[in-house]
């Protein structure tokens, strides 16, 4: 399916499984310092199946009218508001939640569900829909030819197709007209062992409803937390392990 | 019995009328690649497609044009695999349309991609787990075997293998059909989809929508070249159309009634059949009203079933009412939100819990029309250059 | 003779003028110059297997996450991206620049930059380096 080969370093580095995490003090935002278990992978490693990057929402502490995770992803990634809110992508979006019965409110974070067995990637014709080793779905955006085949699979409307020219991007974000796209989990910040945009801005809020990490990693924060509380996928029913979990809901 | 021995022959193409409607297909054709300029140049901004509703118009036209391609090969397998005498004459026509049909419609879909431009990488690097990369074997095989099947027909020296080559031209289109319906039918997260049925049902609107075509592709040629088309052919057609359009409606209804039956369907099905607007609207008066009562009673009614208007009639409201239907499927379909939080309202900034609406823009409109444009054109130029047509098919010809 | 002459002369001069018009495109591109000790690979590699190179890169920075400077586009954007008399950055893909100006001698369609960024981004951390973690 694809002509990628496994660079060639895996005999010579060592990957650093979860023993060799390291605990790191992270400047998440001025004044805000938390200490996080991190793993350092180093700039030539590729990833490994070691990690599996995941999310726990905690939508008890998700704050109605709260927009900072979503304003942090669009200012990351370049994402700008046209006025045309059909075609504008969204790759987070809150949404709200009022239960028919009980009329209790939740809100809560939408995005890429980063699922094990990804519908869009099952779908795309090319392979341009991929999920990485370490759990990342992405799209590859050389080979997408905007079939939107994708997000007509993908169950939670996590996709977006760039309706119009693009200018400015981010150089750590490509994103072009004719192409999908949606949440990469900021794969250009955690490979570098920092956190998702919408992670560091949830915590900078001090919410801090977001928690990211190695869910292969029993040590991690994510791990011990997902083992502790009850947390459930969205659309369980399609059995596809997703990697973003919430609590709460 | 030398009457009745079949003589094929190129229309002449030589009289004012070929020609201006040679230059109508043409301008269809070339509208559709502006169109398809204008929409790649701009950016899908200028549709009425959005990040709801991510497949249009352009997509209802060429998956009909698709479904009916296959289904138009249906006279010509009748006659070789099904070894019926009475449709031979007719089996050249009938792969002719079949290729036509499908080019036009792989044309259209493939111009409303968001890059068209890498076409060369959807042809090299293929995800076999995608049943869209399947179809692009399945529809380039059936253009290749369909293609072959007619040498078989048109050399006499290879007539002895119409009918091997014909019947497996056969269980080609059966799978090709198979996996259109299934595009639709593996979607697991749409509400009104993630149905088997949906495969099925698509082959036998397929034999629906390609008989109500070939129909009138036959009547307007032999009509326009003065040639003699007798009323008992067609009449075997319009017997077989009606059995099809009678089967599609029974898969329709099965396809509901079991969405019935269980609440968790409740939701959409209530959209679809009552409260969507312009999707109920085109479900109960397209599909229903044009696409399935009226031309059942244009075919089944002592007294008017006989008349050649009728079976026209009904046969253009039977391409009508399969426009409708595949509009109903794809759009219908999205306009209805996802359901993640059953038992939940929900709302966001990104439709979510939402109908969604779609206004299609003039540029869908016109690259979608022009699929037709382009099956026609093929065709019109097909039989001039190459004797795909009987001289006559009057009774004393047909009759088996 | 002299008829001669002034034909020979004026074919001559048309000739020179001719030849003065076609300078600009016999010349080659004209690229700005870069900023940096040197590129990653000697200029005669660049010149035949850049797109080699990007491409690999890509490959392996998308589906691996492998983040080296080295053959990255926005390695090269960072040093061939020239700077106007504004001071402000000009795209790589702008006339006359980086890119564009050899693309367009050569007439080699590229299908970069729809997608991705022209310039360097000022006060962003540069590639290859460890954030702040």
């Amino acid at each position: 399916m694809s002509t990628t080969k496994r660079p060639d370093n895996r005999g010579r580095r060592r990957f650093l499984t979860a023993a060799g995490g390291v605990t790191a003090v992270a400047t998440i935002a001025p004044g805000v310092r938390l200490i996080q278990r991190v793993l350092a992978k180093e700039d030539d490693q590729a990833v490994s199946s070691a990690v599996r990057w995941g999310m726990l929402i905690n939508t008890n502490k998700c704050a109605t009218g709260c927009n900072d995770c979503v304003t942090a992803c669009n200012s990351e990634h370049g994402l700008r508001d046209t006025g045309r809110p059909d075609t504008d992508p969204q790759w987070i979006r809150k949404v709200k939640l009022v239960d028919d019965q009980t009329g209790k409110e939740t809100s809560l974070p939408m995005m890429c569900q980063h699922c094990e067995k990804p519908p869009c990637a099952d779908v795309c014709p090319t392979g341009a829909s991929f999920r990485r080793t370490d759990g990342v779905v992405l799209v590859d955006k050389h080979i997408c030819i905007g079939c939107r085949y994708c997000m007509m699979a993908c169950p939670y409307k996590a996709r977006s197709f760039v309706h119009e020219t693009l200018t400015d991007q981010r150089p750590w974000s490509p994103r072009g007209k004719g192409t999908v796209e949606a949440c990469t989990f900021c794969v250009h910040r955690v490979d570098r062992g920092q956190q998702p945009a919408c992670v560091e801005a949830c915590a900078g809020a001090d919410h801090g409803a977001l928690v990211f990490g190695n869910l292969n990693d029993p040590k991690s924060e994510i791990s011990k937390r997902a083992k502790a509380v009850s947390s459930r996928q969205i659309r369980a029913d399609l059995d596809l392990n997703t990697g973003v979990r919430y609590e709460g809901v | 019995m030398s009457s009745k021995k079949i003589v094929f022959l190129t229309i002449e193409g030589k009289s004012l009328g070929f020609y201006f409607l040679l230059g109508v297909f043409a301008l269809m054709v070339l509208a559709g690649l502006g169109a398809s300029y204008y929409m790649e140049h701009h950016g899908h901004v200028v549709t009425g497609m959005n990040n709801q509703i991510v497949w249009g118009m352009p997509h209802v036209f060429a998956v009909f044009l698709i479904v009916a391609a296959s289904g138009a090969l249906n006279v010509a397998s009748i006659s070789s695999a099904f070894g019926k005498v009475a449709y031979k004459p007719l089996a050249r026509l009938s792969a002719l349309l079949a290729i036509t049909l499908l080019v036009g419609g792989l044309v259209v879909l493939v111009l409303d991609l968001g890059r068209p431009d890498r076409l060369i990488v959807a042809m090299t690097r293929y995800n076999f787990k995608s049943i869209f990369a399947w179809n692009i074997y399945l529809y380039i095989g059936f253009i290749g075997v369909v293609a072959a099947y007619l040498w078989m027909m048109f050399e006499q020296r290879m007539n002895r293998f119409t009918s091997a080559v014909g019947t497996f031209a056969f269980v080609w289109r059966f799978i090709l059909t198979t996996g259109t319906g299934s595009i639709f039918g593996f979607i697991v997260a749409r509400q009104a989809y993630d149905a088997a049925l949906l495969a099925p049902t698509f082959v036998i609107m397929s034999l629906s929508f390609g008989t109500a075509v070939f129909i009138l592709m036959l009547h307007f040629i032999y009509s326009m070249t003065g040639r003699e088309l007798g009323d008992l052919l067609v009449g075997r057609l319009r017997n077989l159309l009606s059995i099809f359009v009678a089967a599609v409606f029974y898969m329709t209804l099965i396809f509901h009634l079991t969405n019935l039956y269980g609440t968790q369907h409740h939701g959409v099905e209530r959209f679809l059949l009552l409260e969507g607007g312009v999707f109920t609207q085109v479900f109960w008066i397209g599909q229903i009203g044009i696409g399935t009562l009226a031309p059942l009673a244009l075919f089944w009614l002592p007294g008017i079933n006989k008349s050649r208007g009728s079976i026209l009639l009904g046969s253009l409201m039977v391409v009508i009412g399969g426009l409708s239907q595949i509009f109903v499927i794809i759009i219908g379909a999205q306009a209805y939100p996802l359901t993640l939080f059953p038992g939940k309202t929900v709302s966001s900034s990104f439709f979510d819990g939402a109908i969604n609406t779609y206004s299609p823009s003039l540029p869908e409109w016109v690259l979608g029309i022009s699929g037709f444009g382009i099956a026609l054109l093929a065709t019109l130029i097909a039989i001039r250059v190459l004797p795909f047509l009987p001289q006559r098919l009057a009774d004393a010809q047909t009759e088996s | 003779m002299t008829t001669h002459r002034t034909t020979a002369f004026l074919l001559s001069g048309s000739l020179f003028l001719g030849l003065a018009l076609t300078a600009n495109a016999l010349s080659g591109p004209k690229i700005p110059q870069a900023r940096g000790e040197k590129c990653v690979e000697p200029v005669e590699m660049m010149r035949r297997n850049h797109m080699e190179f990007l491409k690999h890169k890509r490959d392996a920075t998308m589906r691996w996450g492998i983040r080296t400077e080295k053959h990255s586009l926005v390695g090269c954007i960072e040093c061939h991206a020239a700077k106007g008399e504004d001071g402000k950055y000009i795209p790589v893909n702008d006339p006359d620049q980086a890119c564009r100006s050899c693309h367009d001698y050569t007439a080699v369609t590229m299908d970069c930059f729809s997608c991705h960024a022209t310039v360097p981004k000022e006060g962003a951390a540069p590639a290859g380096s460890k954030g702040d973690s």
